[in-house]
This record gives C-alpha cells, sequence and structure tokens, in this order.
C-alpha cells in the first residue's frame, strides 16, 4: 500500500524541527529513522499530514563522552550503537540491546530515539535505557527537560512527551567501578520483538557483593518493568546461582504479562525468570571479571550483523 | 512547506533529477520513475527484504524510506553489481552455479544485502551469513542453496 499525501517539511536545525511542530501541533510527526512510522502510514494506521523530517538536522546523531556523562544524540543509528566503541565501553547494554534490533537493513536507517519515543512495550532498548538510569533530554519550542528513563514510558506506545516535545538526547551515565551489564531475550526468529527480554545491570563491591542490581525487562508488561526482587535478594550478597535462582522465583510474581499469539501471560512468566537467572549470572560474571559488556577478546569488528 | 520535491541522486554512478511528491516511496521511485526493475517490492512494510538496495553503501528498505528523503544520495541496485551486460558479479555467478535461487522474486535484495556483507565481512562463516541473511525472506530455496552460493563466492574469493 501508499501512504496517504503529506507536506514534507526537512528541519534545518532542532530549533526549526520544533517550531513546525509547534506550528502544526497533532498533524504533524516527526520523521526520524522512519522503521516504525513509515510501515504504519504504508498501512494508512498513521496519516499525518505533515512530516517534519529530522534526517538532516547536522549533529543530531553524534555521540560524545561528556564529563561522566555519554551523550547520544536522539538520531544515532541502531548501527551507531551496535559499532561505536564508546557505545561498547561506557553503554555496553545499549550496544548488546541493538544487536537483538530486527535487521541489518532496519539498523542501518531506525535511531535511538525514534525507537525510545515509539515506547513499543517489546522493544528492546527502552529496557536497556531504564536499566542504564539514562536521562532523556527532550526540548520545545519554549523550554526543555530532563526525564528519567523509567518515568519516560507511560504506557503501550506511550511516553511523557508532551505534543510539542522532541527527544533531542540520551544522556548515560558512567558505570560505577565494577559494574556488569548483560542484554538477552527469547524470541521466535532472529530480529523478531522479544517475547521476554532483560536489561540487567550489577555493580559489586571489592569483596564481591553485590552493591546494586538492575533488572528490566521488555515484553513483559505496558512499558519496561523494573523488577525489585534481584536488588532485594542479592544487595550484600555474593552472586550465587542459589540467588540467582530465587530471584527469578519471584520475578515472575512480580509482573503481569500480556497473553496474545506469540504467548501466554503464562510462558512469559516463566521466561522473565529463566532470564532473570541467566542475565544476572551473566552481568555479575562480567562486573567480577571486569569486562562490563563482555567485549573482551572479541576479534575487532565483530560480526553483529 | 513543500508541494513537489527535487531528488537528485546518484544510482549506480549515473545522475538523475526528478521532481516529485513527497509520500512517493523510494522504491517506487527506483522502479517507476528511474525504470530500474531489478528492485523488486514483496510486502511494503519492511518485513520481506525484497526491496532492499544499498544507499551510501548502506544495505536498507527501499520501501521504509521516502524517495525525498535520499536526495543528495548514491544508491547502489541490482542493475549495478554486473561489471558489464552479459556478465555476472562473481556473487552472481556463485548463486548461478551453487542454484541459488529458484522464483528469483527475493533475489536481489539477497544480493544487495550480501554485496555490503561481503565487503565488511570478507571471510564469514555459515552462521555468519545466516545472520546476515536474516531480513531477507526466501519462499523456495530453504536458504541452503543460498548459503552454499555465499560460501562458494567467499572460497573464490580466497
Amino acid at each position: 500500500m501508499k501512504p496517504a499525501p503529506f507536506d514534507y517539511v526537512v528541519a534545518e536545525s532542532v530549533e526549526h524541527a520544533l517550531a513546525a511542530k509547534r506550528r502544526y501541533g497533532d498533524e504533524a510527526r516527526f520523521l526520524a529513522g522512519g522503521q516504525s512510522l513509515v510501515p504504519a502510514m504504508n498501512f494508512r494506521l498513521a496519516q499525518p499530514a505533515v512530516l517534519i523530517d529530522l534526517n538532516r538536522i547536522p549533529g543530531l546523531g553524534d555521540v560524545r563522552r561528556e564529563n561522566d556523562v555519554l551523550a547520544i544524540g536522539a538520531l544515532a543509528r541502531h548501527r551507531t550503537l551496535e559499532h561505536d566503541p564508546n557505545v561498547a565501553r561506557h553503554a555496553p547494554a545499549l550496544a548488546e540491546a541493538a544487536t537483538y534490533v530486527a535487521h541489518p537493513q532496519i539498523r542501518n536507517r531506525g535511531t535511538l530515539g525514534g525507537n525510545l519515543a515509539q515506547a513499543d512495550p517489546a522493544s528492546e532498548l527502552p529496557a536497556a535505557a531504564v536499566a542504564l538510569d539514562a536521562s532523556l533530554h527532550v526540548r520545545s519550542a519554549g523550554s526543555e527537560r530532563q526525564i528519567a528513563a523509567r518515568d519516560f514510558f507511560t504506557g503501550v506506545f506511550a511516553t511523557a512527551l508532551e505534543p510539542d516535545e522532541m527527544l533531542v538526547r540520551i544522556d548515560v551515565p558512567a558505570l560505577p567501578p565494577r559494574t556488569g551489564t548483560a542484554f538477552m531475550e527469547i524470541a521466535r526468529r532472529r530480529g523478531d520483538y522479544a517475547i521476554v527480554g532483560i536489561a540487567a545491570v550489577v555493580t559489586v563491591d571489592d569483596a564481591r557483593r553485590c552493591v546494586r542490581v538492575r533488572a528490566v525487562l521488555c515484553g513483559a508488561g505496558n512499558s519496561p518493568v523494573c523488577l525489585a526482587a534481584p536488588e532485594r535478594v542479592l544487595a550484600g550478597h555474593r552472586g550465587s546461582e542459589a540467588g540467582f535462582a530465587e530471584a527469578a522465583a519471584l520475578a515472575g510474581r512480580e509482573i503481569d504479562p500480556p497473553a496474545n499469539v506469540h504467548a501466554t501471560a503464562d510462558y512469559r512468566r516463566h521466561l522473565a525468570g529463566v532470564l532473570v537467572r541467566r542475565a544476572l549470572a551473566l552481568a555479575v560474571s562480567r562486573a567480577e571479571g571486569g569486562d562490563p559488556g563482555g567485549w573482551r577478546g572479541r576479534p575487532a569488528g565483530r560480526i553483529t550483523t | 512547506m513543500i508541494g513537489r520535491v527535487r531528488v537528485r541522486v546518484v544510482v549506480n554512478g549515473v545522475r538523475h533529477e526528478r521532481e516529485v511528491e513527497p509520500r512517493l516511496l523510494l522504491s517506487d521511485f527506483i522502479r517507476h520513475e528511474l525504470g530500474l526493475t531489478g528492485t523488486h517490492v514483496g510486502c511494503e512494510h519492511g518485513v520481506c527484504g525484497a526491496c532492499t538496495v544499498q544507499l551510501d553503501g548502506e544495505p536498507i528498505r527501499s520501501c521504509l524510506m521516502f524517495a525525498a528523503q535520499a536526495d543528495g544520495a548514491a544508491i547502489a541496485t541490482v542493475e549495478g553489481l554486473a561489471p558489464a551486460p552479459g556478465e555476472l558479479a562473481p556473487l552472481q555467478a556463485a548463486f548461478r552455479e551453487a542454484h541459488g535461487l529458484q522464483c528469483g522474486y527475493c533475489t536481489p535484495g539477497i544480493l544487495m544485502t550480501l554485496d555490503a556483507f561481503l565487503k565488511a565481512h570478507p571471510h564469514p562463516d555459515e552462521a555468519d551469513i545466516r545472520a546476515a541473511l536474516s531480513g531477507n525472506l526466501c519462499r523456495c530455496t530453504g536458504y541452503q542453496h543460498i548459503v552454499a552460493a555465499v560460501l562458494l563466492a567467499t572460497r573464490r574469493n580466497a
């Protein structure tokens, strides 16, 4: 099918894009990578009167290390998340999660900002952003503000963004020493949205006791679910199979997962437990090994097609 | 605000310029405006990969992009792979020899995906090849002969 007609605005700057959004309001949509919006337009599920193309705004996809923050421009492509050495080093859960997003052709176009603003409950990157305590920098024509990733996702395809606001940057704070991260998921086929996925971030002290434990699920609710049990069970203790298993057993009770053609709620609950156990074990081993993202020993230019 | 937009692209080394509606998909621009019908259109919502072309060297879904967005870009389509009329690129020749296609509908998209992949990864193993092909559906071959064709091409290249 073909999209309905629309007027096309090529934004030359963030200010230009925001002024256009203020002018056209709900009739206008921002066009980032377009890998969700354009299919919706092809099906005529979305029929914006105006498209504001963000792809030519200089610098909007840049990745920069600023003080203790990795600042990722909203237009950074999934491919950049996969391959940028700064992302691999400072936001390894995002780099690992990006390898699970769709297919190479999609990752060459899709953007981090677009993915987060789309707020698909099964999407990988929102869970990674919440687990990493990312802060989302949002602007409108008259104001700007920071929204914590954990407060950004308000429901199925719903975010805290106001109609005239745009997500312009994702700030990921530096990982504390002795921190390990892991992203993994279960999907029917490579490149599918996760049935359930998990981003885990664990920090241990110099006696290898867990200090801080984040385990955030995608596909398990209306938005990313940050589990309470893993930190409650593991804090103050060394990572152990018994501890991971206890956290896994409790995780299923914290979630109210959807049932649909892809999986029943019970199956998703089961997967959540399995993933909690595996991801915590991997994140702890990476924290203890001083290799936050598990990249050590991988060949340069590793294949993550 | 623009009614029609100008698109200037270089496709397979040839310059083209057109005025088009903003809603024209890049896939339809390539096929209907430029007459390059080697790029196939399957699902038109980013699932099948038949419309894969290279935009500034990177494989993308041409059905998930507007022609207007490609203004200023260099595009490669399957018509540009062969070195001369009547000849085949090494990857194409390997597909022919190893029976890497049956109906051929998915083949142009698969070739454009693999052409970029093999430039970045000249010596992939079978698992790498299957991962690279994850975004291209083929309903005839079961992929066995496609993978065999890629392995044949990489062996010759070694």
